[in-house]
Protein backbone atom coordinates (compact mmCIF):
# COMPACT_ATOMS: atom_id res chain seq x y z
CA UNK A 1 0.00 0.00 0.00
CA UNK A 2 1.04 3.68 -0.81
CA UNK A 3 -0.10 6.28 0.60
CA UNK A 4 -0.01 9.74 -1.88
CA UNK A 5 -1.05 13.08 -0.76
CA UNK A 6 -3.80 14.49 -3.88
CA UNK A 7 -2.94 18.26 -3.15
CA UNK A 8 -3.92 19.87 0.43
CA UNK A 9 -7.19 18.07 1.07
CA UNK A 10 -7.06 14.42 -0.57
CA UNK A 11 -5.13 11.38 -0.27
CA UNK A 12 -4.57 8.26 -3.15
CA UNK A 13 -4.09 5.22 -1.76
CA UNK A 14 -2.30 2.53 -4.12
CA UNK A 15 -3.12 -0.88 -4.12
CA UNK A 16 -1.89 -4.50 -5.81
CA UNK A 17 -5.38 -4.97 -7.70
CA UNK A 18 -8.84 -4.45 -7.39
CA UNK A 19 -9.58 -7.15 -5.21
CA UNK A 20 -7.35 -5.15 -2.69
CA UNK A 21 -9.10 -1.62 -3.47
CA UNK A 22 -12.66 -3.67 -2.56
CA UNK A 23 -11.38 -4.68 0.93
CA UNK A 24 -9.70 -1.38 1.84
CA UNK A 25 -12.84 0.32 0.24
CA UNK A 26 -15.10 -1.97 2.28
CA UNK A 27 -13.67 -1.45 5.46
CA UNK A 28 -13.26 2.30 5.37
CA UNK A 29 -16.84 2.64 3.57
CA UNK A 30 -18.35 0.83 7.07
CA UNK A 31 -16.08 3.11 9.19
CA UNK A 32 -14.80 6.19 7.50
CA UNK A 33 -11.84 7.87 9.31
CA UNK A 34 -12.76 11.17 11.06
CA UNK A 35 -13.10 14.21 8.37
CA UNK A 36 -13.52 12.21 5.67
CA UNK A 37 -15.84 13.59 3.33
CA UNK A 38 -15.90 11.15 0.44
CA UNK A 39 -14.20 8.13 -0.46
CA UNK A 40 -13.84 6.89 -4.34
CA UNK A 41 -12.72 3.60 -4.93
CA UNK A 42 -11.11 2.92 -8.33
CA UNK A 43 -9.34 0.43 -10.86
CA UNK A 44 -6.31 0.57 -8.61
CA UNK A 45 -6.37 2.85 -6.12
CA UNK A 46 -9.17 4.71 -3.26
CA UNK A 47 -9.41 8.19 -2.77
CA UNK A 48 -10.02 9.56 0.36
CA UNK A 49 -11.86 13.02 0.04
CA UNK A 50 -11.05 15.28 3.68
CA UNK A 51 -12.89 18.12 5.65
CA UNK A 52 -9.84 20.24 6.16
CA UNK A 53 -11.62 21.92 8.92
CA UNK A 54 -11.96 18.79 10.78
CA UNK A 55 -8.40 16.42 9.94
CA UNK A 56 -5.41 16.83 8.73
CA UNK A 57 -3.78 14.25 5.99
CA UNK A 58 -1.44 12.73 7.99
CA UNK A 59 -4.19 11.90 10.38
CA UNK A 60 -6.53 9.99 8.13
CA UNK A 61 -3.35 8.71 6.39
CA UNK A 62 -2.82 6.73 9.98
CA UNK A 63 -5.79 5.79 9.96
CA UNK A 64 -5.79 4.13 6.86
CA UNK A 65 -2.64 2.79 7.85
CA UNK A 66 -4.31 1.27 10.89
CA UNK A 67 -7.34 -0.14 8.86
CA UNK A 68 -8.07 -3.61 8.68
CA UNK A 69 -8.99 -5.19 5.15
CA UNK A 70 -12.22 -6.77 4.44
CA UNK A 71 -11.58 -9.36 1.68
CA UNK A 72 -14.23 -11.22 0.04
CA UNK A 73 -16.59 -8.06 -0.16
CA UNK A 74 -17.55 -8.61 -4.21
CA UNK A 75 -20.64 -10.89 -3.36
CA UNK A 76 -22.84 -9.94 -0.78
CA UNK A 77 -25.05 -7.91 -2.53
CA UNK A 78 -28.69 -7.98 -4.49
CA UNK A 79 -29.14 -9.29 -8.14
CA UNK A 80 -30.62 -7.36 -10.61
CA UNK A 81 -30.81 -8.38 -14.02
CA UNK A 82 -30.91 -6.50 -17.05
CA UNK A 83 -32.42 -7.52 -20.03
CA UNK A 84 -29.92 -6.36 -22.96
CA UNK A 85 -30.64 -5.94 -26.49
CA UNK A 86 -27.33 -7.22 -28.24
CA UNK A 87 -27.22 -5.01 -31.31
CA UNK A 88 -24.17 -2.42 -30.96
CA UNK A 89 -22.15 -0.98 -33.11
CA UNK A 90 -19.00 -2.59 -32.04
CA UNK A 91 -20.42 -5.83 -31.65
CA UNK A 92 -19.01 -7.63 -34.81
CA UNK A 93 -15.61 -5.15 -35.02
CA UNK A 94 -15.05 -6.07 -31.30
CA UNK A 95 -15.78 -9.97 -31.50
CA UNK A 96 -13.38 -10.25 -34.54
CA UNK A 97 -10.81 -8.56 -32.31
CA UNK A 98 -11.40 -10.92 -29.55
CA UNK A 99 -11.20 -13.59 -32.20
CA UNK A 100 -14.61 -14.78 -31.17
CA UNK A 101 -17.77 -14.70 -33.23
CA UNK A 102 -19.81 -12.43 -32.35
CA UNK A 103 -22.75 -15.11 -30.41
CA UNK A 104 -20.06 -16.77 -28.15
CA UNK A 105 -19.31 -12.69 -27.09
CA UNK A 106 -23.37 -12.49 -26.35
CA UNK A 107 -22.55 -15.89 -24.38
CA UNK A 108 -19.67 -15.29 -22.24
CA UNK A 109 -21.22 -11.65 -21.33
CA UNK A 110 -24.37 -13.36 -19.95
CA UNK A 111 -22.63 -16.01 -18.55
CA UNK A 112 -22.35 -15.58 -15.20
CA UNK A 113 -22.39 -13.03 -13.22
CA UNK A 114 -20.79 -9.57 -12.59
CA UNK A 115 -20.60 -7.26 -9.92
CA UNK A 116 -20.31 -3.77 -9.62
CA UNK A 117 -16.69 -3.29 -7.75
CA UNK A 118 -16.92 0.71 -8.18
CA UNK A 119 -18.85 4.01 -9.95
CA UNK A 120 -17.60 6.89 -11.24
CA UNK A 121 -17.09 8.66 -14.62
CA UNK A 122 -20.96 9.86 -14.37
CA UNK A 123 -23.71 9.62 -11.83
CA UNK A 124 -24.73 6.42 -11.92
CA UNK A 125 -21.89 4.22 -14.30
CA UNK A 126 -20.81 1.42 -12.70
CA UNK A 127 -17.80 -0.65 -13.09
CA UNK A 128 -18.72 -4.40 -13.49
CA UNK A 129 -16.25 -7.10 -13.45
CA UNK A 130 -16.71 -10.09 -13.56
CA UNK A 131 -14.65 -12.64 -10.74
CA UNK A 132 -12.36 -14.74 -12.77
CA UNK A 133 -12.98 -13.39 -16.04
CA UNK A 134 -10.69 -12.88 -18.79
CA UNK A 135 -11.97 -9.75 -20.38
CA UNK A 136 -8.91 -7.82 -22.04
CA UNK A 137 -11.01 -5.24 -24.34
CA UNK A 138 -9.06 -2.27 -26.03
CA UNK A 139 -10.97 1.20 -26.47
CA UNK A 140 -11.98 2.37 -29.12
CA UNK A 141 -8.88 4.68 -30.69
CA UNK A 142 -11.44 7.92 -31.56
CA UNK A 143 -13.86 8.25 -28.69
CA UNK A 144 -17.34 8.82 -29.40
CA UNK A 145 -18.26 11.98 -28.53
CA UNK A 146 -22.45 10.68 -28.00
CA UNK A 147 -22.82 7.13 -26.70
CA UNK A 148 -26.47 6.87 -26.24
CA UNK A 149 -27.87 6.20 -23.20
CA UNK A 150 -28.58 2.68 -21.85
CA UNK A 151 -25.74 1.14 -24.07
CA UNK A 152 -24.38 -1.72 -22.78
CA UNK A 153 -19.82 -1.41 -23.37
CA UNK A 154 -16.81 -3.35 -22.28
CA UNK A 155 -13.32 -1.68 -22.10
CA UNK A 156 -10.30 -2.80 -20.09
CA UNK A 157 -11.63 -5.82 -17.53
CA UNK A 158 -14.76 -4.01 -17.43
CA UNK A 159 -18.69 -3.74 -18.48
CA UNK A 160 -20.59 -0.77 -17.98
CA UNK A 161 -24.08 0.75 -18.96
CA UNK A 162 -24.16 4.43 -20.04
CA UNK A 163 -26.57 6.34 -17.91
CA UNK A 164 -27.08 9.20 -19.79
CA UNK A 165 -25.98 10.20 -23.36
CA UNK A 166 -22.46 11.34 -22.91
CA UNK A 167 -18.86 10.98 -24.44
CA UNK A 168 -17.32 7.72 -24.46
CA UNK A 169 -14.38 5.14 -25.52
CA UNK A 170 -15.69 2.04 -25.01
CA UNK A 171 -17.06 -1.00 -27.21
CA UNK A 172 -20.44 -0.74 -27.43
CA UNK A 173 -22.12 -4.22 -27.63
CA UNK A 174 -25.77 -3.25 -26.66
CA UNK A 175 -28.21 -1.42 -25.34
CA UNK A 176 -30.89 -2.01 -22.42
CA UNK A 177 -34.01 -0.36 -21.66
CA UNK A 178 -33.90 -0.26 -18.10
CA UNK A 179 -32.66 3.41 -16.41
CA UNK A 180 -29.44 2.62 -14.33
CA UNK A 181 -29.79 6.51 -12.88
CA UNK A 182 -33.09 7.87 -11.58
CA UNK A 183 -33.30 10.33 -9.97
CA UNK A 184 -37.30 9.61 -8.95
CA UNK A 185 -36.01 5.78 -7.52
CA UNK A 186 -33.83 5.81 -3.82
CA UNK A 187 -31.21 5.71 -4.06
CA UNK A 188 -31.17 6.62 -8.05
CA UNK A 189 -28.59 4.77 -9.22
CA UNK A 190 -28.88 1.32 -9.35
CA UNK A 191 -25.56 0.05 -10.53
CA UNK A 192 -24.27 0.70 -6.76
CA UNK A 193 -21.01 -1.03 -5.93
CA UNK A 194 -21.34 -4.38 -4.48
CA UNK A 195 -24.77 -5.31 -6.68
CA UNK A 196 -24.24 -8.46 -8.35
CA UNK A 197 -25.69 -7.91 -12.34
CA UNK A 198 -26.39 -10.75 -14.78
CA UNK A 199 -27.32 -9.72 -18.32
CA UNK A 200 -30.01 -11.18 -20.57
CA UNK A 201 -30.29 -11.38 -23.92
CA UNK A 202 -33.49 -10.24 -24.95
CA UNK A 203 -35.19 -9.85 -28.61
CA UNK A 204 -34.35 -6.62 -30.70
CA UNK A 205 -36.86 -3.78 -30.16
CA UNK B 1 -46.48 38.73 -2.13
CA UNK B 2 -44.36 36.03 -3.47
CA UNK B 3 -40.40 36.48 -2.51
CA UNK B 4 -38.91 35.41 -6.14
CA UNK B 5 -36.96 36.91 -8.76
CA UNK B 6 -37.74 37.13 -12.01
CA UNK B 7 -35.20 36.70 -14.34
CA UNK B 8 -35.04 39.51 -17.13
CA UNK B 9 -31.84 38.33 -18.75
CA UNK B 10 -30.02 35.83 -17.66
CA UNK B 11 -26.23 36.47 -18.99
CA UNK B 12 -23.88 34.27 -20.88
CA UNK B 13 -24.54 31.93 -18.25
CA UNK B 14 -25.77 31.97 -15.00
CA UNK B 15 -26.48 28.99 -12.54
CA UNK B 16 -27.53 28.10 -8.82
CA UNK B 17 -24.92 27.03 -6.74
CA UNK B 18 -24.48 26.29 -3.26
CA UNK B 19 -22.17 24.17 -0.97
CA UNK B 20 -22.43 21.14 -3.46
CA UNK B 21 -23.37 17.31 -2.89
CA UNK B 22 -20.67 16.31 -1.28
CA UNK B 23 -20.30 12.23 -0.07
CA UNK B 24 -21.25 10.54 -2.84
CA UNK B 25 -18.52 10.58 -5.53
CA UNK B 26 -18.74 6.66 -4.74
CA UNK B 27 -21.33 7.04 -7.61
CA UNK B 28 -20.09 9.11 -10.07
CA UNK B 29 -21.57 11.99 -8.22
CA UNK B 30 -18.80 14.96 -8.23
CA UNK B 31 -19.54 17.81 -5.15
CA UNK B 32 -19.91 20.82 -7.90
CA UNK B 33 -21.05 23.78 -6.31
CA UNK B 34 -19.47 27.19 -6.18
CA UNK B 35 -16.67 27.59 -8.45
CA UNK B 36 -15.20 30.06 -5.93
CA UNK B 37 -16.37 28.85 -2.19
CA UNK B 38 -15.27 31.48 -0.27
CA UNK B 39 -16.97 34.51 -2.39
CA UNK B 40 -19.83 32.60 -2.19
CA UNK B 41 -19.59 31.87 1.33
CA UNK B 42 -18.88 35.59 1.93
CA UNK B 43 -21.94 36.48 0.09
CA UNK B 44 -24.07 34.25 2.52
CA UNK B 45 -22.68 35.73 5.37
CA UNK B 46 -23.23 39.81 4.17
CA UNK B 47 -27.35 38.62 3.93
CA UNK B 48 -27.38 36.47 7.09
CA UNK B 49 -28.58 33.33 5.18
CA UNK B 50 -26.96 30.14 7.38
CA UNK B 51 -24.18 28.32 5.67
CA UNK B 52 -25.02 26.13 2.37
CA UNK B 53 -28.07 28.58 0.97
CA UNK B 54 -28.07 28.90 -2.62
CA UNK B 55 -27.03 31.90 -4.63
CA UNK B 56 -26.77 32.94 -8.22
CA UNK B 57 -23.22 31.88 -10.14
CA UNK B 58 -22.71 34.72 -12.76
CA UNK B 59 -20.58 34.37 -14.91
CA UNK B 60 -19.27 37.24 -16.37
CA UNK B 61 -22.30 39.84 -15.70
CA UNK B 62 -25.16 40.10 -18.15
CA UNK B 63 -28.19 39.14 -15.41
CA UNK B 64 -31.25 40.93 -15.06
CA UNK B 65 -33.28 40.57 -11.96
CA UNK B 66 -36.92 42.01 -10.85
CA UNK B 67 -37.72 41.65 -7.28
CA UNK B 68 -41.72 40.27 -7.25
CA UNK B 69 -41.29 41.17 -2.91
CA UNK B 70 -38.89 43.69 -0.81
CA UNK B 71 -36.03 41.40 -0.82
CA UNK B 72 -31.75 42.20 0.58
CA UNK B 73 -29.61 41.27 -2.15
CA UNK B 74 -25.56 41.01 -2.50
CA UNK B 75 -23.53 41.19 -5.05
CA UNK B 76 -19.36 39.42 -4.25
CA UNK B 77 -17.01 37.87 -6.51
CA UNK B 78 -16.20 40.07 -9.49
CA UNK B 79 -17.26 43.55 -9.64
CA UNK B 80 -19.85 44.39 -12.45
CA UNK B 81 -20.23 47.46 -14.30
CA UNK B 82 -23.51 49.51 -12.99
CA UNK B 83 -24.80 51.58 -10.16
CA UNK B 84 -25.82 48.40 -7.83
CA UNK B 85 -23.07 48.99 -4.65
CA UNK B 86 -20.45 45.64 -4.75
CA UNK B 87 -19.99 43.87 -1.25
CA UNK B 88 -22.46 45.83 0.47
CA UNK B 89 -26.07 44.53 1.14
CA UNK B 90 -28.85 46.66 -0.80
CA UNK B 91 -32.40 46.53 -0.43
CA UNK B 92 -34.13 45.56 -3.64
CA UNK B 93 -37.43 47.16 -3.38
CA UNK B 94 -40.70 45.37 -5.25
CA UNK B 95 -40.82 46.11 -8.77
CA UNK B 96 -37.11 47.29 -8.86
CA UNK B 97 -34.69 45.97 -11.17
CA UNK B 98 -30.70 44.47 -10.45
CA UNK B 99 -28.74 44.84 -13.78
CA UNK B 100 -25.14 43.66 -13.57
CA UNK B 101 -22.76 45.10 -16.64
CA UNK B 102 -19.65 43.19 -17.49
CA UNK B 103 -16.82 43.00 -14.62
CA UNK B 104 -14.20 44.99 -14.86
CA UNK B 105 -11.49 42.11 -13.63
CA UNK B 106 -12.52 38.54 -12.49
CA UNK B 107 -15.30 35.93 -14.12
CA UNK B 108 -17.61 34.73 -11.50
CA UNK B 109 -20.01 37.07 -9.07
CA UNK B 110 -22.11 35.59 -6.81
CA UNK B 111 -25.56 37.13 -6.23
CA UNK B 112 -26.83 35.94 -2.43
CA UNK B 113 -30.34 37.07 -1.81
CA UNK B 114 -31.71 36.97 2.04
CA UNK B 115 -33.35 33.76 2.48
CA UNK B 116 -31.59 31.88 -0.18
CA UNK B 117 -32.65 30.85 -3.96
CA UNK B 118 -35.54 28.20 -2.90
CA UNK B 119 -35.29 26.26 -6.06
CA UNK B 120 -36.04 22.30 -5.38
CA UNK B 121 -32.94 20.74 -4.28
CA UNK B 122 -31.25 17.80 -6.05
CA UNK B 123 -29.73 14.59 -4.29
CA UNK B 124 -29.34 17.13 -1.33
CA UNK B 125 -28.11 20.52 -3.25
CA UNK B 126 -29.32 22.91 -5.36
CA UNK B 127 -26.10 23.33 -7.33
CA UNK B 128 -26.01 22.76 -11.12
CA UNK B 129 -23.78 20.34 -12.52
CA UNK B 130 -22.83 21.33 -15.92
CA UNK B 131 -20.74 18.17 -16.61
CA UNK B 132 -23.67 15.48 -15.48
CA UNK B 133 -26.43 17.73 -16.05
CA UNK B 134 -27.44 17.31 -11.96
CA UNK B 135 -29.17 19.64 -10.49
CA UNK B 136 -31.63 22.62 -11.55
CA UNK B 137 -31.57 24.00 -14.76
CA UNK B 138 -28.73 26.68 -15.95
CA UNK B 139 -30.82 29.75 -15.16
CA UNK B 140 -32.82 31.44 -18.27
CA UNK B 141 -34.53 34.42 -19.25
CA UNK B 142 -38.04 34.10 -17.77
CA UNK B 143 -37.60 31.80 -14.81
CA UNK B 144 -39.10 32.71 -11.88
CA UNK B 145 -36.49 32.08 -8.86
CA UNK B 146 -38.48 31.65 -5.73
CA UNK B 147 -36.42 32.67 -2.28
CA UNK B 148 -36.86 31.64 1.19
CA UNK B 149 -37.60 32.70 4.41
CA UNK B 150 -34.88 34.85 6.28
CA UNK B 151 -34.15 32.94 9.15
CA UNK B 152 -30.56 34.16 10.81
CA UNK B 153 -29.82 37.55 11.98
CA UNK B 154 -28.58 40.46 9.95
CA UNK B 155 -25.17 40.73 10.83
CA UNK B 156 -24.86 44.33 10.60
CA UNK B 157 -22.61 44.65 7.84
CA UNK B 158 -23.65 47.90 5.49
CA UNK B 159 -20.08 47.05 3.14
CA UNK B 160 -17.02 44.31 3.05
CA UNK B 161 -13.81 45.46 2.04
CA UNK B 162 -13.09 43.50 -0.53
CA UNK B 163 -9.66 43.84 -2.68
CA UNK B 164 -10.24 43.76 -6.68
CA UNK B 165 -9.40 40.01 -8.22
CA UNK B 166 -6.55 40.98 -10.35
CA UNK B 167 -6.41 40.24 -13.91
CA UNK B 168 -3.45 39.63 -15.98
CA UNK B 169 -0.59 37.11 -14.51
CA UNK B 170 -1.53 35.81 -11.65
CA UNK B 171 0.60 32.86 -9.60
CA UNK B 172 -0.92 30.12 -7.34
CA UNK B 173 1.14 27.08 -5.21
CA UNK B 174 0.88 23.67 -6.50
CA UNK B 175 1.79 21.11 -4.72
CA UNK B 176 3.35 17.73 -6.29
CA UNK B 177 0.82 15.33 -7.34
CA UNK B 178 0.25 11.62 -7.21
CA UNK B 179 1.81 10.91 -10.78
CA UNK B 180 4.52 13.83 -10.58
CA UNK B 181 6.87 10.69 -11.27
CA UNK B 182 5.27 10.32 -14.54
CA UNK B 183 6.34 13.81 -15.86
CA UNK B 184 10.60 13.74 -13.95
CA UNK B 185 12.38 16.30 -12.50
CA UNK B 186 12.10 17.99 -15.38
CA UNK B 187 8.83 18.58 -15.92
CA UNK B 188 8.21 19.55 -12.56
CA UNK B 189 10.46 22.60 -13.23
CA UNK B 190 9.15 22.81 -16.75
CA UNK B 191 5.14 23.25 -14.96
CA UNK B 192 6.72 26.11 -12.30
CA UNK B 193 9.04 27.56 -14.89
CA UNK B 194 6.82 28.39 -17.96
CA UNK B 195 3.90 30.74 -18.32
CA UNK B 196 0.10 29.15 -19.24
CA UNK B 197 -2.80 31.08 -20.78
CA UNK B 198 -6.19 30.45 -20.15
CA UNK B 199 -8.29 29.47 -23.20
CA UNK B 200 -11.55 30.11 -23.41
CA UNK B 201 -12.76 26.25 -23.92
CA UNK B 202 -12.45 26.81 -20.08
CA UNK B 203 -15.74 26.33 -18.03
CA UNK B 204 -16.84 24.92 -14.51
CA UNK B 205 -15.08 21.70 -15.44
CA UNK B 206 -11.80 23.26 -15.49
CA UNK B 207 -9.33 25.23 -17.13
CA UNK B 208 -7.91 24.55 -20.07
CA UNK B 209 -4.36 25.76 -20.36
CA UNK B 210 -2.06 26.21 -23.52
CA UNK B 211 1.87 26.62 -23.32
CA UNK B 212 4.69 24.50 -23.93
CA UNK B 213 3.50 20.97 -23.66
CA UNK B 214 4.69 19.32 -20.41
CA UNK B 215 6.68 15.89 -21.69
CA UNK B 216 6.18 12.52 -20.05
CA UNK B 217 9.19 10.51 -18.86
CA UNK B 218 7.12 7.13 -18.39
CA UNK B 219 4.31 5.86 -20.50
CA UNK B 220 1.72 3.54 -20.79
CA UNK B 221 -1.70 3.97 -19.20
CA UNK B 222 -3.10 5.09 -16.31
CA UNK B 223 -5.91 2.90 -14.75
CA UNK B 224 -8.90 5.75 -13.95
CA UNK B 225 -8.57 7.13 -10.23
CA UNK B 226 -10.30 9.84 -7.99
CA UNK B 227 -9.15 13.12 -8.09
CA UNK B 228 -10.15 16.17 -6.68
CA UNK B 229 -10.67 20.39 -7.53
CA UNK B 230 -7.53 21.71 -8.23
CA UNK B 231 -5.80 18.36 -10.05
CA UNK B 232 -3.62 19.63 -13.02
CA UNK B 233 -4.14 16.49 -15.30
CA UNK B 234 -1.90 16.07 -17.94
CA UNK B 235 -3.77 14.16 -21.37
CA UNK B 236 -1.52 12.94 -24.24
CA UNK B 237 -1.55 16.85 -26.00
CA UNK B 238 0.55 17.75 -22.31
CA UNK B 239 -0.93 20.82 -21.79
CA UNK B 240 -2.64 20.65 -18.64
CA UNK B 241 -6.07 20.80 -17.43
CA UNK B 242 -7.26 22.51 -14.07
CA UNK B 243 -10.27 21.03 -12.51
CA UNK B 244 -12.59 23.07 -10.86
CA UNK B 245 -15.85 22.09 -9.10
CA UNK B 246 -17.63 20.27 -11.54
CA UNK B 247 -15.04 17.89 -13.01
CA UNK B 248 -15.32 13.86 -13.95
CA UNK B 249 -15.05 12.03 -10.33
CA UNK B 250 -12.57 10.19 -11.52
CA UNK B 251 -9.85 10.08 -14.90
CA UNK B 252 -7.41 8.25 -16.33
CA UNK B 253 -4.42 10.57 -17.26
CA UNK B 254 -1.82 11.26 -14.62
CA UNK B 255 -2.22 14.18 -12.54
CA UNK B 256 1.42 16.26 -12.15
CA UNK B 257 0.09 18.65 -9.72
CA UNK B 258 -2.88 20.20 -7.70
CA UNK B 259 -3.61 23.86 -6.87
CA UNK B 260 -3.15 24.61 -3.45
CA UNK B 261 -6.93 24.65 -1.56
CA UNK B 262 -6.63 25.36 1.67
CA UNK B 263 -9.64 26.44 3.70
CA UNK B 264 -8.84 29.92 4.27
CA UNK B 265 -7.14 31.11 1.51
CA UNK B 266 -7.72 28.56 -1.63
CA UNK B 267 -5.66 29.21 -4.75
CA UNK B 268 -8.35 27.20 -6.59
CA UNK B 269 -10.64 29.55 -5.44
CA UNK B 270 -8.62 32.64 -7.32
CA UNK B 271 -8.09 30.66 -10.17
CA UNK B 272 -12.36 29.83 -10.60
CA UNK B 273 -12.21 34.18 -11.18
CA UNK B 274 -9.63 33.41 -14.10
CA UNK B 275 -10.73 34.63 -17.67
CA UNK B 276 -9.53 33.27 -21.02
CA UNK B 277 -6.32 35.28 -22.38
CA UNK B 278 -4.74 35.42 -18.63
CA UNK B 279 -1.62 34.67 -17.63
CA UNK B 280 -1.55 31.91 -14.88
CA UNK B 281 1.97 30.51 -12.85
CA UNK B 282 2.58 28.03 -10.70
CA UNK B 283 4.44 28.48 -7.90
CA UNK B 284 6.03 25.08 -5.89
CA UNK B 285 4.49 25.35 -2.42
CA UNK B 286 6.59 25.36 0.75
Amino acid sequence: MRVLPSGSTALLVELDDLDAVLALYAALAEEPPDGVVDIVPAARTVLLVTDPARTSLSAVGDAVRRTTPRPGTRTGGDVVELPVHYDGEDLDELAGLLDLAPEELVRRHTAGEWTVAFGGFAPGFGYLTQPGGQWDVPRRSTPRTKVPPGSVALAGEFSGVYPRESPGGWQLIGRTDVAVFDLDRNPPALLRPGVRVRFVETAPG
Amino acid sequence: MTRALTVLAAGPLTTVQDAGRPGQAALGIVRSGACDRAVYRQANRLVGNPEGLAVLEVTYGGLAVRAEADLLVVTTGARCAGPFPHAAPTALRRGTELRLGPPGTGLRTYVAVRGGIDVPPVLGSRATDVLSGLGPAVVADGDVLPVGPPVDPMPGVDLAPVPEIPGGEVTVAVLPGPRSDWFGDAGWAALTGRAWTVTNESNRVGLRLDGVPLERVQNGELPSEGMVRGALQVPPSGTPVLFLADHPVTGGYPVIGYVADEPVRSDVDRCGQLRPGQTLRFRAAQ
